[in-house]
């Protein structure tokens, strides 16, 4: 599903250089749960945003569903993003001025959808996190768990093949966590591949697969299929 | 279907984005609309000044300038006198060497009408040769225009506007009735349509070429049979003519205005030529005393010579345009600081698919709606600088009017201007990098 061939990333300001990953190998498989570690400053949103495609990286490659990403066009990138990646953020990133209806149809709208088609995929999502009478609802009036919710909601109208969430339970208390992590276990119970970035350890440990990211260095800290993970020999060394 | 929808999407989050901050929309619709308010304003007045009045034919009717003065006054290189002398305005017209030519000059006359409750009137008059009217193309509701038998004849006929037809006949065929002009009385040979040339290119000296239409007309020579008065510059340096006066064959003065229409424009070269030709001819019997020196000028050419677009019209012009140009840089710094400011939202937007086309099209359907707007409000500011142009003392003022031409143009200026001005913004919006915004919606 997503595999990082010795993948690095490196930001340069002016004459000083930051490596953010370095000579990365991972393969995710379809349907698993992996979930990513490490202390903040260690890589781990960095690997989110080269899986999400929002950022390239600075050598090595990345295939996603067979393609490899520094050959796509900024619209084949947009159009992978927009069909086969949901994400969600630890700050929900949700659209103040939109209701929670139109914040769900953003992705849908840029895929083109027909209005019978969307309406009924946002109203199944909305009802999949338990906000379908919320639909018209502004993000304030929301709390913050239920906020998490619609993001959750917007990621899956657009039934995507792989979840990228960045720290989803980071703004909430830990009953919301628990409800979060929840419906992200569900998520991936019904067949979409998650990759979970989080400081939490125990909700980690929820994964089919932790990995623990270090100074842009990335090593499996709980093997459950070993083979699917390779960490780089050098790197390690 | 897909572009359809996006553009329905587009126009709503464009709508609703404008909504969200009213006095920053508002700032760009009013610097548009100023902008585009000057620039249609004085961009009318200078179309209007700038008409083709015989869009068809202006390339190849010329008129012929012959420096007939004595040597008084005379700078090498001078502009020859607007004007001919009678002798060559007949000799020219004799020889025919363009397809149509007339010669022709104003004056005023005084009608009586048979009704005898209504007082006689002055009216404007022109009295020209029978090509005048297919040469300008002149279009007639009634009758004919009088034939060069006629000019020879010096033919008691006229061929009267349809203003003037309305007033002395109260409209309809008039062809064959009378018309009692400074006591003598003259037989309607044509009814002529409205025609109003703009400008009125063959006589420049009434309000700089944008006076009101001429409404009758009457052969030359049968005006100069009769002595008919005389409205216009004459200008005499020799002797004038004992019988006649400065008017006469023989006078040293210039006074009539002459037009020639050639088959092309490429004819004028040869034309030219004539002219130079007559020109020495006549320094050689000795009529002439300067140097050969002729001029030959289309319309457009003529128009141009006789600066009928004043420098000042020109001048605003160019400071409405850039003041537009200053107005849509102010639009421009103020668009790039709301998408910008919009930077986290175009940020998720990219993360959840939307490619940078996507994005740069929504910027300028947002621009497009605020060009709408600015140019809604320009068109109430054309309109009000039209308005106090139109109370000047200027022979162009009645014509700087809204058409439908300037309501269109308007628009179409206020959507180009807004879109030129929202492109460099919505680049710069559709270059965000959405990973770098996902932390600060």
């Amino acid at each position: 599903m997503l595999a990082l061939r010795n993948v690095s990333k490196i930001y340069r300001t002016g004459s000083v250089e930051t490596t953010a990953l370095r000579s990365l190998d991972l393969h995710v498989k379809p349907g698993e749960f992996v979930s990513v570690t490490g202390p903040s400053g260690s890589g781990k949103s960095t690997l989110l945003n080269l899986l999400g495609l929002l950022e390239a990286p600075s050598a090595g490659e990345y295939l996603i569903d067979g393609a490899l990403s520094h050959t796509l066009s900024d619209f084949e990138r947009s159009r992978l993003r927009n069909e086969k990646i949901g994400f969600v953020f630890q700050g929900f990133n949700l659209v103040r001025d939109l209701t929670i209806f139109d914040n769900c149809d953003i992705p849908l709208r840029y895929r083109g959808m027909g209005g019978t088609e969307r309406r009924t995929r946002i109203e199944s999502a909305l009802e999949r996190v338990g906000l379908a009478s919320r639909a018209r609802h502004f993000p304030t009036q929301l709390s913050g768990g239920q906020q998490q919710r619609v993001a959750i909601a917007r990621a899956l109208a657009g039934s995507p093949r792989v979840l990228l969430a960045d720290e989803p339970t980071g703004n909430l208390d830990t009953h919301m966590a628990e409800e979060i992590m929840a419906m992200l276990e569900g998520v991936n119970q019904a067949g979409t591949t998650v990759v979970l970035i989080t400081h939490d350890t125990a909700l980690a440990a929820r994964a089919h697969r932790q990995i623990r990211m270090l100074d842009g260095i990335a090593s499996e800290i709980d093997a459950v299929v070993s083979d699917t993970l390779t960490l780089n020999a050098s790197a390690l060394a | 279907m897909t572009h359809t929808l996006l553009f329905g999407y587009y126009l709503r989050m464009a709508l609703a984005s404008l909504r969200r901050n009213l006095l920053l929309t508002s700032l760009m619709v009013v610097a548009i609309g100023v902008g585009i308010g000057a620039a249609m304003t004085t961009l009318t007045v200078f179309m209007v000044l700038t008409n083709d009045p015989l869009p068809d034919r202006s390339e190849r009717v010329f008129h012929p300038r012959l420096d007939a003065q004595d040597m008084s006054g005379y700078a090498p290189g001078g502009e020859p006198h607007d004007l001919l002398t009678r002798l060559d305005a007949e000799q020219l017209l004799r020889e025919k060497r363009g397809v149509r030519q007339a010669m022709m000059y104003a004056g005023f006359s005084v009608i009586e009408l048979d009704q005898g409750d209504d007082m006689p009137f002055r009216q404007r008059i022109r009295y020209t040769s029978s090509d005048f009217f297919p040469m300008f193309g002149v279009p007639l509701q009634h009758g004919q225009p009088w034939s060069a038998a006629d000019d020879e004849a010096r033919a008691r006929v006229v061929v009267i506007g349809a203003d003037l037809n309305q007033r002395v006949f109260n409209g309809g065929n008039s062809v064959g009735k009378l018309l009692r002009i400074n006591g003598e009385q003259f037989r309607v040979i044509g009814v002529a349509a409205p025609w109003h040339p703009q400008p009125t290119f063959y006589d420049l000296n009434r309000e700089g070429g944008f006076a009101e239409a001429d409404q009758l007309f009457l052969p030359f020579s049968t005006s100069r049979a009769l002595r008919m008065g005389f409205a216009g510059n004459l200008d005499c340096w020799g002797e004038v003519d004992k019988e006649e006066g400065q008017l006469g064959l023989n006078s040293s003065c210039a006074w009539v205005q002459y037009w020639v229409e050639l088959a092309s424009a490429q004819d004028a070269a040869d034309f030219r030529a004539y002219l130079e030709n007559h020109s020495s001819q006549q320094r050689q019997n000795g009529r002439y005393q300067r140097p050969v020196n002729v001029r030959l000028d289309n319309i457009p050419q003529w128009l141009d010579y006789k600066r009928v677009v004043p420098s000042d019209v020109r001048l605003q012009t160019w400071l409405a345009f850039g003041f537009l140009f200053i107005c849509l840089l102010n639009t421009t710094g103020l668009l790039l600081a709301k998408f910008l400011r919009r930077a986290p939202e175009i940020g998720l937007r990219r993360a959840l698919g939307a490619p940078r086309s996507a994005v740069f099209q929504q910027c300028l359907v947002e621009a497009g709606l605020i060009g709408i707007a600015g140019g809604a409000f320009g068109l109430l500011l054309a309109w009000c600088g039209l308005w106090l142009v139109r109370q000047q003392a200027v022979g162009y003022a009645a014509l700087a009017g809204m058409e439908a031409g300037t309501l269109f143009g308007t628009f179409l200026l206020a959507l180009v201007a807004s879109l030129a001005a929202a492109a460099f913004p919505a680049w710069r919006a559709c270059l965000v990098a959405p990973a770098s915004q996902l932390k600060s919606l």
